[in-house]
């Protein structure tokens, strides 16, 4: 099992989701995030005064999947989330040891 | 005595007065970060506690018109202490209306001092500045004291025009602000920390629709004629309304971007310059005045950082710049139909003299018994919250309250503390165990707020 982990930006996190359900995917958590990459940050004035904000408002969005389906998802991510501008974020996968559907306690990929 | 309608107006204008108190709240909470918004609204909210009980024990003795005074510079607090001896049906509306400016008059000193002063101290500070600063000056312009026509100065220059407080409420406040701010200190990281940055503009545009509606009581509700009243009420809009485009001009051309805050703090400079000459400059003097006045103040707030001092939330760029504006402009325009006549209305100079004098006096008095009153306090019980309170927040430090709830698993305003200790800026605090069954993140700046 793998965890895929993706930083969006927040305005493609419909597409991202729409892309996800189209391929099948069950669930997902959602999370709001902040940071930065190569993009950096930008500027806001009060009152003439100028305050860089380095930290910018990304969306987090994370989703279990199976060894098999994980690169498949990874594209989809990829695809409905790229915008080929500075800022589009990242996305990444890691190893699940465990997964356990709390409600009956199936284990594994049943619990996917 | 029959309630004629010139005492219900001053009834109806004395609710309108206080209720810039709480727009003042607004105002000035949502020009904060979200961690001290909470703190920021009570600072406001708590000057109706202190200086209205004040003002009924013995703020109106002080400031009511009075033989038995001292040197033209305060009444007796006593001879009508907690408001008995009064002898007019109408004392009480009157004394009711001077209260709510003596409240204002104090908030407005707090936004100077934002996120960092010691809640305890400002509850000490704000009666005995309210007594020891404002009631006199009150007297003085306007409880027949120094400044009016049987004053000395009156007699010796000519009577002071200052009709609603551009002496008494706003050169005054931005004095005391500065004083302020002088002995407390800067907040961490100013000018440098971007969280310093508003936490909710639709907040300060409310605050300031709020502060405009209730200016219409604070400037025309001591009115003595229609004609009068007619011209505050025009004045009250049109300085407002000039200034409000004359900030948004200097932000188009200097910033690139027209923004909202700039127009709300345009319309609060527009009333601020209008305050002390709404009774005695014509429709088209009060646009000049706001233009001036918006413009004067959109360029004076920058001033704090080139010069180092922390004043949070510009109540000397908005009140002491605007509010010696509007009072020195009365030598220049006032017409001769409301009174003594300015400079351009062929009155020469004597009332400009004395507007300029009058001006010079309020700074030098506020800034000396500012300083008075804040430096004994400051050294003794601190006037200012510690390092760690400061990261915490002043919400959950001194109120343990946060002014938001929007964050996963209820870190509310420690949402932005958070942000600072992935940032790395600011070291996190060692949590305490004992406070477990909160989450990490809230035990992290919880303590703070058991100790404060």
């Amino acid at each position: 099992m793998k965890l895929i982990t993706a930083i969006v930006r927040p305005e493609k996190l419909e597409a991202v989701r729409e892309g996800l359900e189209a391929y099948g995917v069950q669930g997902l958590t959602v999370s709001a995030a902040s940071g930065y990459g190569r993009q950096r940050g930008y500027t806001e004035v009060y009152r003439g005064a100028e305050y860089n904000v380095d930290l910018l408002p990304k969306i987090r969005v994370e989703v279990l999947a199976t060894d098999e389906q994980a690169d498949d998802i990874l594209d989809v991510i990829i695809a409905s989330s790229n915008t080929g501008r500075a800022g589009d974020g990242k996305v990444w996968t890691m190893d699940v040891h465990e997964a356990v559907r709390v409600r009956t306690g199936e284990r594994g990929v049943a619990a996917i | 005595m029959e309630l004629t309608a010139g005492l219900v107006w001053l009834l109806v204008a004395s609710a309108l007065v206080l209720f810039m108190t709480p727009g003042l709240a607004f105002f000035y909470g949502g020009m904060t970060r979200a961690k001290s918004a909470l703190n920021m609204m009570m600072m406001s909210f708590v000057a109706i506690g202190t200086v209205g009980i004040m003002w009924v024990l013995w703020g109106a003795s002080m400031s009511t018109s009075n033989e038995d005074n001292f040197y033209q510079i305060f009444a007796n607090p006593f001879s009508h202490f907690g408001l008995h001896n009064f002898t007019d049906p109408a004392d009480l509306l009157k004394v009711g209306y001077a209260a709510t400016f003596a409240i204002i008059t104090v908030a407005l000193i707090s936004g100077a001092v934002a996120d960092r002063a010691k809640f305890s101290a400002w509850v000490i500070f704000t009666p005995i500045w309210a007594t020891l600063v404002y009631a006199p000056l009150a007297f003085m312009v306007w409880g027949g004291g120094l400044f009016s026509k049987d004053g000395w100065f009156g007699q010796t220059f000519a009577p002071v025009i200052d009709f609603a407080g551009g002496t008494v409420v706003h050169i005054n406040a931005g004095v005391a602000g500065l004083v302020l701010v002088l002995i407390i200190g800067n907040r961490k990281g100013f000018g440098k920390d971007p969280n310093h940055r508003p936490h909710n503009i639709p907040f300060v545009m409310l605050g300031a629709a709020i502060l405009w509606f209730g200016w219409f009581g604070f400037n025309a509700g001591a009115a003595a004629t229609v004609e009068q009243a007619g011209l505050i009420w025009i004045n009250t809009l049109a300085a407002p309304a000039a200034a409000m485009l004359g900030w948004l001009a200097v932000e188009r051309i200097r910033d690139g971007h027209p923004t909202s805050l700039g127009a709300a703090s345009g319309v609060v400079a527009g009333l601020v310059a209008i305050t002390p000459a709404c009774a005695n400059v014509s429709p088209l003097g009060a646009i000049a005045l706001g233009i001036v006045a918006g413009i004067a103040s959109a360029l004076a707030v920058g001033l704090k950082f080139k010069l180092g001092y922390d004043d949070s939330l510009d109540v000397v760029g908005v009140h002491l710049v605007s509010g010696v504006i509007g009072t020195v402009a009365i030598g220049f325009l006032a017409t001769p139909a409301q009174g003594a006549a300015g400079l351009l209305y062929g009155g020469g100079a004597t009332q400009l003299v004395a507007q300029v004098l009058a001006a010079l006096f309020s700074v030098a008095f506020t800034a000396l018994m500012t300083l008075i009153i804040a430096y004994p306090i400051h050294k003794t019980l601190g006037f200012r919250i510690s390092e760690r309170q400061e990261i915490a927040g002043a919400d959950l430090s001194l109120h343990a309250e946060t002014a938001y709830e929007f964050g996963v698993g209820g870190h509310g305003g420690s949402f932005q503390p958070l942000h600072d200790m992935i940032t790395g800026k600011f070291p996190a605090e060692p949590v305490d165990p004992s406070r477990a069954g909160a989450t990490k993140a809230q035990s992290a700046t919880g303590k703070e707020s058991v100790g404060a």
